[in-house]
């Protein structure tokens, strides 16, 4: 019986906690905005208009669920589903504290990397299944961006896992107990770090979503919760892209006198910010640009960064 | 297998409806775009969504009810737009307003194309995603629409200039904001360049996009800004100076490669020479009448009208008849923010225009988006679109 409660407990706070999370990004992330660009941002509802998400919520829950009478119903919806799925399916690997974590999986690293490839089938089914051309546009870009940015974040975490030995995250955490891995592994930090913004499709690679482009690309036909679950998918994308910079990168929940899950969560807080931040100020990458940059630039780097620590970790060894 | 139709992938391409409701077309422009992938064959521009039909309405008003009209053509910078209107009346008339009026209007009208110009770059950095420009720039446009407001009452659709001279005095209250704002901005000018003009990804965005060379600018009708980042050195400011643009001391910033980048780089540096002409008319602005002493023209001041009998007669007859004009036609230009904004206006000699005809730059720029667009990438019209800054409120007049 322990067996199944425990870690039936975990499971349910841990989705809890992170939909609570990633709403409150949502008003964190306009709050941030706001300042950096010099406005006030949300203030009106509850203190510090903490509560203009709840208001949100219940304004995308009571909206008519509408679906395009030109649109292929079934796939139009069950394409937002894939997404959030996807997403917090991720999230099984991530060890919060040495004790929280839903399953510790030897292979979590590629467990993560399979599941933020199936979260593409719901950006190409939107595009497609909307049956407008702006969307499928979006879709286009959008699957082209994370196939290609997909490699390069694979390649990537190749550095970390040379050094650390070990596909389990757990594992990786704890190879650094001495070292965080951004210092060994800077080159392979960076081009994680930029594959998780084109991954995630936030500035200055939200091409997908390009609003000004494409009104607002895959999901332009969506409304209603429909709508909710892709904008929710989007924040818990920064979040899982961050809680793993934390955990491959920055030394996950170690840290000195804080409790190991407030250290992790501090960590992954910074990396929201600095999301947030970029938003806030570049502009957005042309897409044809964003795949040189990636084949030409980014690939040559990530191999690089492979074939040296390889070399290093054997004649260390 | 063979290669017959039905086994070989054939593309196709496609028609997308860029606009009217899209968020970066700046209004209710309609782009019918021909797209092969994401390349564009064909853009066509399909106008005429705010159509109000100024120009016929000018004919059922007197002269001096048609000043608010204008204020609704380019909504950005109606300054200008009043300028370019009762310019056009006065050398019907062929009256000199005084001297302090020129200096008045002289600052007016560049106030004017700060504002324009501001939210004219905020708008574009926003379409290529810089969206903390857009807030800085309403944020400083803020400090010019103060301006108006202490100078006439209004914000956007000021209807400060009437025929005959201005319709309040630039008062000292007034003259202090100025001097604030050319204190404050060009340090923030500083801020959107360090953002902007430094920013790889901006130069990538900007830079050999749009290309238009100076001859096919000329031929295609492009003015203004646009016109100047194609190396043209043409600015009606300089070449046909009126007010008192030949007394201040400015220069024209020119462009080399007339895209997208030299565009912007061009209207950054005029807004700082803007602020040269400002800084110059406050500081020679003589004291004096605002208004021709020409009673016809000029209505009496408004608290006489409550005390004064002959001054409410005045006003009343100049309210209710307006003033004859004499039989002419004139053609009159003036440097808007947005290019040449020239009026047109044949008169029978009665008190309402015959006939009125808007030049206005929104509508002759977007004649170049075709050009400018074909070959490049849907992202590039964006940026192309947002670089000829057009107006609805004036395109569609």
């Amino acid at each position: 019986m322990k067996n199944i409660f425990i870690p039936l407990i975990t499971i349910i706070g841990i989705l809890l906690s992170l939909t609570t999370v990633s709403a409150g990004l949502i008003w964190l992330e306009r709050r941030l905005l706001a300042l950096w660009q010099d406005r006030y941002g949300p203030n009106r509802v509850g203190p510090f208009g903490l509560f203009q998400v709840i208001a949100d919520m219940i304004k995308i829950f009571a909206k008519e669920d509408w679906v395009p009478p030109f649109a292929d119903r079934a796939v139009f919806i069950l394409a937002p589903a894939i997404i959030m799925i996807a997403v917090l399916m991720s999230f099984a690997v991530i060890p919060f504290a040495p004790a929280i974590e839903v399953v510790n999986l030897d292979i979590g690293l590629l467990f993560f990397l399979a599941m933020s490839s199936l979260s593409i089938y719901s950006l190409a089914l939107s595009g497609w299944a909307s049956n407008s051309k702006y969307s499928l546009l979006g879709a286009l870009r959008g699957a082209a961006q994370m196939l290609s940015y997909e490699v390069f974040m694979g390649l990537s975490l190749m550095g970390v896992v040379i050094v650390s030995g070990s596909f389990n995250m757990r594992a990786i955490v704890e190879a650094q107990r001495d070292t965080w891995f951004f210092i060994p592994q800077f080159p392979g930090f960076i081009i994680f770090f930029i594959s998780g913004l084109a991954e995630t499709h936030r500035l200055p690679f939200d091409l997908p979503e390009a609003e000004n482009e494409l009104v607002a690309g895959y999901h332009t036909e969506y409304s209603g919760i429909k709508f909710g679950m892709f904008f929710v998918g989007e924040y818990l994308g920064i979040t899982l892209i961050s809680a793993l910079i934390t955990t491959l990168f920055f030394g996950g929940w170690l840290g000195p006198v804080l409790p190991p899950v407030v250290w992790f969560l501090l960590k992954t807080l910074l990396f929201i910010c600095v999301f947030i931040l970029l938003r806030a100020s570049l502009p957005r990458i042309r897409f044809d640009r964003l795949m040189s940059f990636g084949w030409k630039v980014i690939l040559p780097l990530s191999l690089l960064n492979v074939a040296i620590t390889g070399a290093i970790v054997l004649l260390w060894s | 297998m063979p290669d017959t139709k039905d086994n070989i992938i054939t593309t196709q391409e496609v028609t997308l409806h860029m606009g009217p409701q899209h968020p970066s077309t700046h209004g209710v422009l309609h782009l019918i775009l021909d797209l092969q992938g994401e390349r564009i064959i064909n853009a066509e521009a399909d106008i005429g969504y705010l159509h109000r039909g100024t120009e016929k309405l000018a004919e059922n008003l007197f002269y001096h009810q048609f000043v608010p009209y204008t204020d609704r053509l380019d909504y950005m910078c109606a300054m200008t737009n009043n300028l370019a209107y009762v310019q056009a009346v006065e050398k019907l008339l062929d009256i000199e307003i005084t001297e302090r009026a020129k200096y008045i209007r002289v600052i007016a009208s560049e106030l004017s194309r700060i504002a324009g110009h501001l939210l004219g770059v905020g708008a574009w950095a926003v379409d290529l995603g810089a969206m903390t420009i857009l807030l800085y720039a309403i944020r400083d446009r803020e400090i010019v629409l103060d301006i108006f407001e202490s100078l006439c009452g209004a914000r956007m659709t000021l209807s400060y200039l009437r025929v005959g001279g201005v319709r309040y005095d630039f008062t000292d209250k007034v003259k202090e904001a100025c001097n604030n704002l050319l204190e404050v901005l060009p340090k923030r000018l500083d801020e959107y360049e360090t953002i902007l003009t430094g920013n790889r990804i901006w130069i990538q965005r900007n830079k050999g996009v749009g290309v238009i060379s100076g001859e096919e600018a000329v031929a295609l009708g492009l003015s203004g800004p646009s016109l100047r980042a194609s190396g043209v050195k043409w600015d009606i400011r300089k070449d046909e100076p009126y007010l008192v643009y030949d007394r201040v001391d400015f220069d024209v910033p020119v462009g080399e490669n007339g895209d997208c980048f030299d565009r912007y780089l061009v209207r950054m540096a005029e807004m700082r020479q803007s602020m040269r002409i400002i800084k110059q008319c406050l500081r020679d602005m003589p004291e004096g009448p605002f208004n021709v002493d020409i009673p016809q023209i000029v209505p009496p001041k408004k608290p006489d009208v409550y005390s004064n009998m002959e001054a409410l007669i005045h006003h009343f007859k100049y309210v209710s008849t307006g003033f004859k004009v004499p039989k002419g036609e004139v053609y009159s230009a003036i440097e808007a923010p947005k290019g040449e904004l020239g009026v047109y206006i044949v008169s029978d000699g009665s008190e309402k225009p015959y006939r009125l005809k808007l030049r206005v730059p929104s509508f002759m720029n977007l004649q170049t988006v075709n050009h400018m667009s074909k070959g490049r990438y849907l992202a590039d019209i964006v940026a192309i679109v947002s670089s000829l800054d057009p107006v609805f409120g004036e395109c569609d007049k």
